[in-house]
């Protein structure tokens, strides 16, 4: 069967999106994840239960939303709780399964940082911040995080650690006291990387396309460990990529002239 | 009971030098004319509280109204960094700024706990990050029951918590609706409460649990339509997303960013008045 040309970044959502189980019930960040999440929805996953931290449960959003605050989500929610009570009740009292990540940085822990470059006190660059990232990789059933691989994203130290991974590796998460698993997959526009059952370094066990390895250890800051039995992502299909680019579109249409 | 008053009214009376002021609004609602009469004021040495500083803490912190911010997110959302925030921090430009930071599961629980009446937040948090080695405040405590080690944080109790809704009605009652944030909890949080809105209508008819702002827990409800402007008022407009977009340029530079603040704000007597001048130079970019 031939295949419709693609993007790295459709790849890259395609991929992170089948990873999302129908019925599961998910925490989205804003950016890459809710277009991935929205994505799943829209596609495998019709039953997704989409949870954003604003507030809004259930969300159906036609357009993907500007920001958390979009009325979007609000009006297309089953319910839209307060801030706190997202994070009391629904992430705290263990009701997410799956936490949905971007990254400004991250390790070969799938630490991630978004706080700092440089010093806390004197900072070379000023991130946002945690926002609701450490909870959300603490507290969540397991978390996916989806960001561009490159050199300046994949290092071998982040400066800060706002949210941890797998910590130092090996049964880190246990020792404080953490009774989930943490990230299970990072997927970028090369691949899909997945932590050792043991070390829970993250390793390099899907490769897209057409992608070579030598681009793939290019985009990587330290010395990425290739699985042995290395499999290919599978290539988007027609169906995904059509209403990849009809919800990409109608957004676009919705905030024309914006 | 609220007294509806003008707006450069309450933050007179209600907004000092050196007060703890916090601003709500989670992307929606964000009160952003009453954050502009706080410049206008030139209040200073200020401690802000904010989950999300955005575009309108952007403004205050880049004109020195602010000695200490707590926050939990600082960023112009969907658009990339705040320059004045980040001057503030990186250079200390046109002051210093003493930074807070915590999360938004603490801080959203440091809310519930001031609105509560204790003295700290009490959550499963923090555990591996960074920010509790950089946060003082930041505690671990033992529950007493189960022996679980616990975060405690100290509560958020403002002097003041601004905040834009929909509607009041005559009596000052205010219903607000779509993204509700911490506005409840930040309003009774606070020892005073100014609540900005869109209109004041006869008969606010709430649905049964609706969230009302019950008038006695308000100190000012200000009539400012279009408050919230440039982001959103669920029911009334969408975020101004051009905007947003254009904040990018006007702050990346200190001379553009006080030129703009200038013309836009200090020059402005009212909110309605910047609105004129903003369409103004929206045309002038434009045309």
């Amino acid at each position: 069967m031939t295949t419709q040309p693609y993007s790295a970044d459709e790849i890259m959502t395609v991929s992170a999106a089948r990873l999302l189980k129908n019925g599961a019930v998910c925490f989205v960040g804003i950016g890459l994840p809710s277009k991935a999440a929205n994505l799943a929805r829209l596609t495998h996953a019709p039953d997704v239960v989409l949870i954003y931290e604003s507030g809004p449960i259930g969300a159906k959003p036609s357009v993907l939303p500007l920001s958390i605050g979009d009325g979007e989500l609000s009006a297309t929610a089953d319910t839209t709780v307060s801030t706190a009570e997202i994070f009391t009740y629904w992430l705290q009292g263990g009701r997410v399964d799956i936490g949905f990540l971007g990254a400004a940085q991250i390790d070969r822990f799938a630490n991630i940082n978004t706080t700092v470059i440089g010093p806390y006190d004197k900072p070379k660059v000023r991130l946002p911040g945690a926002g609701g990232a450490p909870e959300i990789g603490a507290s969540a059933k397991e978390v996916l995080i989806i960001l561009r691989q490159s050199q300046k994203a994949f290092v071998d130290k982040i400066d800060f650690t706002t949210t941890i991974g797998h910590g130092e590796g090996y049964d880190h998460r246990v020792r404080l006291g953490l009774s989930t698993k943490g990230p299970t997959s990072v997927i970028t526009d090369l691949g899909i990387l997945t932590p050792d059952k043991d070390s829970r370094e993250l390793t390099l066990t899907s490769i897209h396309p057409g992608v070579t390895l030598d681009q793939v250890r290019a985009a990587t800051g330290w010395d990425l460990k290739i699985a042995d039995r290395l499999e290919v992502t599978g290539a988007p299909n027609a169906n995904e990529l059509h209403v990849l680019r009809d919800l990409e579109a109608r957004t676009a249409a919705a905030h024309k002239g914006d | 009971m609220a007294e509806i008053l003008p707006l450069n009214k309450a933050v007179e009376e209600l907004i000092h030098d050196g007060a703890h002021v916090a601003l709500e609004g989670f992307t929606h609602l964000i009160p952003h004319a009453a954050g502009h009469e706080i410049i206008r004021q030139g209040r200073r040495n200020l401690t802000l509280y904010r989950m999300t500083p955005d575009l309108v803490y952007d403004q205050m912190i880049g004109m020195g109204v602010a000695r200490r911010l707590v926050f939990s997110w600082g960023g112009n959302p969907g658009v990339g960094s705040l320059h004045r925030f980040r001057d503030a921090i990186e250079n200390g430009w046109p002051c210093s700024l003493d930074i807070e930071e915590r999360s938004h599961a603490d801080l959203s629980g440091a809310y519930v706990a001031g609105a509560s009446g204790l003295p700290m937040t009490l959550l499963r948090a923090y555990r591996g990050s960074d920010l509790a080695r950089y946060n003082q405040q930041i505690r671990l405590i033992t529950c007493p029951f189960t022996g679980e080690e616990l975060t405690a944080t100290p509560s958020v109790r403002p002097d003041v918590t601004v905040i834009h809704a929909q509607q009041a009605d005559r009596k000052g009652n205010v219903l607000i609706w779509g993204i509700l944030g911490v506005q409840k909890e930040a309003v009774l949080a606070a020892k005073n409460a100014i609540v900005t809105v869109e209109e004041v209508v006869e008969r606010l008819d709430p649905a049964p649990n609706a969230c009302v702002l019950p008038s006695w827990i308000i100190t000012a409800v200000c009539v400012v339509p279009g408050g919230a402007s440039p982001s959103y008022a669920q029911g009334y407009y969408e975020r101004d997303n051009a905007f947003y977009k254009a904040w990018d340029n006007i702050s990346r530079s200190r001379e553009d960013f006080q030129g703009w603040m200038k013309r836009h704000v200090l020059e402005t007597d009212s909110f309605e008045d910047f609105q004129k001048i903003k369409a103004e130079t929206a045309q002038e970019v434009t045309s």
